[in-house]
């Protein structure tokens, strides 16, 4: 592939972003938005371009004679060379998950971008204050997200990790003069960046054994005949985990280093992606304006760690310990998050909670899939589902951007009975819950049937699981919309200000986003994306995957979904007791789901109490007592030294040539006396 | 003779037309277009510059005039890395060179540079002592005279005799080592004394090898050899005293280097690596404990560059091809920090008169592009990241450690410390612009001259570019690294 379009993908946004940036206070709110929006059009045009001539032109480069996918270097520059085997280069790489993600990164970041011309103004169209600077961050996170997806090599993927983590610092805390937006976003940027050092750890621990960055070369080998083209192979992961039991030092604390080293990895995605228990910085990254919920933790960035994953997943494979941690971790995470949502009065946090349990099926998928059972079927579901989950999921958040923009408030109990003032904002509303939901045929029916069905070949339990889990989705989504749209009327004080629909800037997105949800689950996902490019069905047309369906597990998980929704329209379509008395039933259940189970009040006790008081006070004190008196006295050294020895400096040419030639002459008997 | 043996020499040769056009235009043109001489020389340095460059890639291993010449693509780099300094010093120095009491004698302050720039390209090719010799002294002798322009001035007198005497007394003392070095091999080819020598040690060699370092150390001002530095820097006019702080010690540390290697190499660990691993703790030390108490401008810059000289030498005793790159490449930033420094003393030195640290206090509120591009310089020499200063001194520090000796790691560890005391005095500078605001700024709000900002700019281009594009620093390693040893530069 040719790499202008790939470096204009990666140059544009970083342009655009120092663009406005640096320009942007120069030029009128309107031309800002207009030139962010355009500029992420054009990228997402090359974008698409790039994806669609990687999955469909045939390119002996991307596909081989037996149909699987092959990966590309389209270009790697050496950046840094330490010695010749250290060599830090940033590059472009592409193949199934990396085009997959670029379209998902474009497509949402586009919509938000357009969405937010309407979004971040008032209803009297005044501009919220630092418009521009809003735009050049978007354009800034785009950038580090595209440049984390398409990174060829374990290191540049870690540099953008950081830089995204970075620009959702500053978008969460955009809203800066509120203290609530600013300590969620310092709680974000703490708590993933104490997770990346175990991401950072794992990279060295795994690169120092290995001996290499690039991607390339822990999981894949070259294909004979072309440049920089490579295919995935379980010899190269399994030639890597020889390397490992060939060390002597091959376990600690009774696991094998390489599995250390994947759950140390593993731990950067569980921060990144919101697993319990380092999910708490996400719910309150919601005081962030809602585009950017959208944007970064609905669809792109939260599923950096399960792209991360999948990146490394033949490695994963030859350890599947981490495997099962990860299958673990996710279940729980996703169980967890999916009763907190059912009490949550803030919609954004109940969608929130919603995209942690979500992402969690992600994990769960991945640490499922085994080569053995359909060819990975899990690695398959997992990105289809990250696909479709970031649609419908970024529709949702739009949606509700759209709700608290007109409404004025987070909370459900100033909406109720909205479906007859905005139309458009309940159908599509609607179509986001039914897909994620999983209602044949939106999006979200598709993927998640597939991970059900990945989880049923892996074991019986964690199926049950998932599955209840499904249905806890069903019920909250609709738990959430019927409190939105239905419930009872809509008091409306003041006509001319009854709640309506938005500008076309905030609709349009909403409608085609709605469009993507019903559609996007007839993708045939399974020739495009696997784990290892081979391809799942013999021929594909638009109903290739209704027909490869299990359709035990589908019809199970189609009643589970419907008893859910069915519940959920009992206790919430009309106003009535049931959820009260339901609430004075359980008590300590629902306090409990409702504090999301004092996750934030334990990391309070262990941060404030235990580590301020028993390790930070005693360090303080050695710093401020030892270490700062230690350089207090080098610098008193220093300084003595300085004037001791200013009477050389003379001025006295005489005295110069004197210490020359006495410098000169001990030089070289001292160096003779003590050599010879 | 075979005449075409002068084709080797073509940036010699080039360099030479340069000077020769400026000379014959500074003569011959009349008195009005001499106003422009400046312009000129500028210009027709720059295109001999850009040509000379292009020229790198065409640039092969040849050596001339039985070997007491040689030419390649690492000399003709690092020919190539002085000349953009030159270049920057020539814009720099136009505004002072214009100005009322140098306009009668400009031309020749140009004439004198480009001879000591040709004498400092000899020294860089040549592979014979008596050639080396030649370059050497015609890259001294001209700087007494240039020192001395000031003619107003009576410090600009007093440092152009204590130069011109320490420059006499050191050349002796390097004749004498280099006559010690004729009697033990009767040669003064590199090469020949290389093998004329053999492995036998002596003190009288051990003594050779002193003398002949501390001829060049005086080049470099290494400590105990530095002394005259400061009175110099602080005496010449601004313009020299740049010139003199990096393009003199560029050429005299990559020249360093070649005798050390070519010449000495087989006595690395029997003598000179302990020489110069004593004359490096010393310079990086003592230059930045004098660098502390100064408060003129040009004297802290001069022990700054004593202490950096020593940094620079970290690259000659790791011994090694990623020594030699990593040292090209820290004179290659150095010459930008360093020029982008003394453009913003140039600057208000023209414009002001003033030299003194606690006149830069508050610059930031009058002059603030001067400030940044101040804090920028002195950044980048403390070496704070991302900028251009840290990755070279970062570089050169690897070199120095795959070495690989324990001393090594020593030595580098003392020149890591000292990094943390430079970074006191380089912050003193940024504090007085930046923090210092309480009392009135002395420094009055000014328009620096169209070439001084000129100068400027590049100098802070290079600063942040060479710290963030890496294909520079890769393309001198992948140089130094492929095929040329040490041996055979």
């Amino acid at each position: 592939m040719d790499a202008t379009l790939p470096i204009i993908i990666l140059a544009l946004p970083l342009f655009m972003f120092l663009f406005l940036g640096l320009l942007g206070k120069y030029m009128s709110h309107r031309l800002a938005g207009i030139l962010g929006t355009a500029g992420m059009g054009v990228t997402l045009i090359c974008a698409y371009t790039v994806a669609f001539t990687y999955f469909f032109s045939g390119n002996p480069d991307f596909i081989n004679a037996d149909g699987e996918r092959l990966q590309q270097i389209v270009f790697n520059v050496t950046w840094l060379q330490f010695t010749p085997s250290l060599v830090l280069r940033l590059g472009f790489l592409i193949d199934p998950i990396s085009a997959m993600m670029l379209v998902v990164i474009t497509t949402i970041s586009f919509m938000v971008h357009l969405y937010s011309n309407g979004y971040m103004r008032d209803h009297h169209g005044v501009w919220e204050k630092g418009f521009q600077r809003f735009y050049a961050f978007l354009s800034l996170f785009s950038f580090s997200m595209l440049g984390l997806v398409v990174a060829t090599n374990i290191f540049q993927m870690y540099i953008f990790w950081e830089l995204v983590g970075a620009s959702s610092y500053l978008l969460i805390g955009f809203y800066y003069t509120r203290p609530s937006a600013v300590s969620a976003s310092k709680k974000a940027f703490i708590v993933t960046r104490f997770a990346d050092l175990g991401f950072l750890i794992g990279i060295l621990i795994l690169s120092f054994y290995a001996g290499t960055f690039d991607f390339t070369q822990l999981t894949s080998v070259a294909v004979e005949g072309l440049n920089n083209v490579y295919q995935v192979s379980e010899g190269t992961a399994n030639s890597i985990l020889t390397l490992f039991t060939e060390n002597p030092a091959s376990t600690f604390m009774g696991a094998s280093v390489l599995t250390w080293a994947l759950v140390l990895i593993f731990m950067g995605g569980m921060g990144k992606s919101a697993m319990m228990p380092l999910h708490i910085w996400l719910p309150d990254a919601m005081e962030g304006p809602t585009p950017v919920s959208a944007l970064i933790h609905a669809a792109t960035m939260v599923v950096a760690g399960v792209y991360l994953v999948a990146r490394l997943f033949p490695l994963y494979l030859m350890e599947t310990a981490a495997l099962n941690i990860i299958v673990v971790v996710g279940a729980l995470t996703a169980f967890y998050a999916a009763m907190v949502a059912c009490v949550q009065i803030d919609i954004k946090r109940v969608l929130a909670f919603s995209t942690i349990s979500q992402i969690a099926f992600m994990m769960v998928s991945l640490g499922v899939a085994r080569p053995e059972f359909h060819h990975g079927l899990g690695y398959m579901a997992s990105m289809f589902h990250l696909f479709t989950h970031a649609m419908f999921k970024a529709l949702l958040f739009l949606c509700a951007g759209a709700l608290i923009h007109a409404i004025g408030s987070n909370d459900y109990t100033a909406m109720h009975g909205l479906r007859k003032y905005m139309p458009i904002t309940h159908i599509t509303f609607l179509i986001g819950c039914l897909a994620i939901a999983g209602i044949i045929p939106f999006a979200g029916f598709f993927s998640k049937d597939e991970i059900l069905t990945a989880c049923f070949g892996h074991s019986i339990f964690w199926y049950i699981w998932m599955s209840l889990v499904a249905g806890l989705t069903a019920f909250y989504m609709f738990r959430l919309y019927f409190l939105i749209f239905w419930w009872k009327e809509h008091k409306v004080h003041d006509p001319h200000h009854a709640p309506h629909d938005q500008a076309w800037t905030m609709t349009l997105p909403l409608v085609i986003l709605a469009v993507v949800s019903c559609l996007a689950g007839f993708v045939p996902f399974g020739n495009l994306v696997t784990w290892n490019g081979h391809p799942m069905f013999e021929s594909v047309n638009f109903f290739t995957n209704l027909a490869n369906l299990d359709w035990s597990v589908a019809a199970i998980s189609l009643t589970v979904a419907v008893v859910a929704i069915l519940i959920a329209m009992k206790m919430y379509k009309t106003e009535n007791e049931l959820p009260a008395k339901m609430r004075n039933a359980l008590p300590a259940l629902w306090d409990w789901c409702y504090h999301r189970f004092y996750w934030d009040e334990l990391y309070m006790f262990i941060t404030h109490r235990i580590i301020f008081g028993l390790v930070c006070k005693p360090i303080a004190w050695f710093d401020r007592h030892i270490i700062d008196g230690t350089m207090d006295g080098f610098a008193t050294i220093t300084n003595k030294a300085s004037w001791s020895i200013r009477g050389l400096q003379s001025g006295n040419v005489q005295m110069y040539v004197w210490i020359y030639l006495i410098g000169v002459i001990l030089l070289g008997s001292i160096t003779a006396i003590c050599l010879l | 003779m075979d005449y075409s043996q002068f084709l080797a020499m073509k940036q010699e040769i080039g360099l030479l037309i340069v000077f020769l056009l400026v000379f014959l235009y500074d003569t011959f043109m009349p008195k009005k277009a001499l106003n422009a001489t400046a312009g000129f020389t500028c210009g027709v340095f720059a295109i001999f510059t850009v040509a000379s460059f292009c020229c790198l890639s065409a640039c092969e291993y040849t050596s001339a005039f039985a070997g007491m010449y040689v030419t390649g693509p690492v000399m003709s780099t690092i020919k190539n890395i002085l000349n953009v300094g030159v270049l920057i010093v020539l814009i720099q120095a136009t505004q002072w060179a214009n100005s009322e009491f140098q306009i009668m004698r400009r031309g020749e302050f140009y004439e004198l540079l480009l001879l000591t720039l040709f004498g400092m390209y000899l020294m860089i090719s040549a592979r014979h002592f008596l050639l080396f010799v030649i370059g050497l002294e015609s890259a001294s002798l001209p700087l007494a005279a240039m020192v001395a322009f000031d003619k107003k001035h009576y410090e600009s007198h007093e440092a152009a005799i204590k130069y011109i005497l320490t420059a006499v007394f050191s050349s002796a003392i390097f004749m004498m080592g280099l006559s010690f070095v004729y009697g033990l091999s009767g040669s003064l080819y590199f090469s020949d004394i290389y093998s004329a020598l053999g492995a036998a040690n002596s003190v009288m060699l051990t003594m050779a090898i002193a003398f002949v370092i501390s001829g060049i150390g005086f080049k470099l001002s290494l400590v105990p050899f530095h002394l005259w530095t400061a009175d110099v820097y602080q005496g010449a006019p601004t313009s020299v005293t740049s010139y003199l702080s990096v393009i003199s010690k560029g050429a005299a540390a990559f020249a360093f280097l070649v005798i050390l290697v070519q010449a000495f190499g087989q006595f690395y660990s029997d003598a000179w690596e302990w020489m110069l691993y004593a004359l490096i703790i010393l310079t990086i030390t003592v230059g930045n404990l004098f660098a502390i108490r100064q408060r003129n401008m040009k004297r802290f810059l001069a022990f700054s560059s004593v202490s950096q000289a020593g940094y620079i030498m970290l690259g000659v005793i790791a011994y090694n091809t990623t020594g030699l790159a990593s040292m090209m490449y820290y004179i290659l930033v150095y010459i930008f920090s360093n020029l982008a420094a003394f453009g913003v003393i140039g600057a208000i030195e023209n414009a002001t008169g003033k030299l003194d640290m606690t006149d830069y206090n508050g610059l930031y509120k009058t002059n603030p592009r001067l400030s940044v591009a101040m804090m920028l310089a002195m950044f980048s020499l403390a070496g704070i990241p991302p900028f251009a200063g840290f990755f070279s001194k970062f570089f050169i520090f690897t070199g120095a450690i795959q070495q690989g000796s324990t001393a090594i790691y020593v030595l580098v560890l003392i020149a890591l410390i000292n990094t943390i005391i430079s970074l006191y005095y380089y912050l003193l500078v940024v504090k007085a612009m930046f923090i210092n605001t309480e009392n009135e700024c002395v420094i009055p709000s000014f328009r620096s001259s169209c070439s001084e900002r000129l100068g400027l700019w590049i100098s802070v281009a290079g600063i942040i570019l060479l710290g963030i594009v890496s294909c520079f620093y890769n393309a001198i390693l992948s140089m130094t690294s492929s095929g040329t040893l040490l041996l055979e530069l």
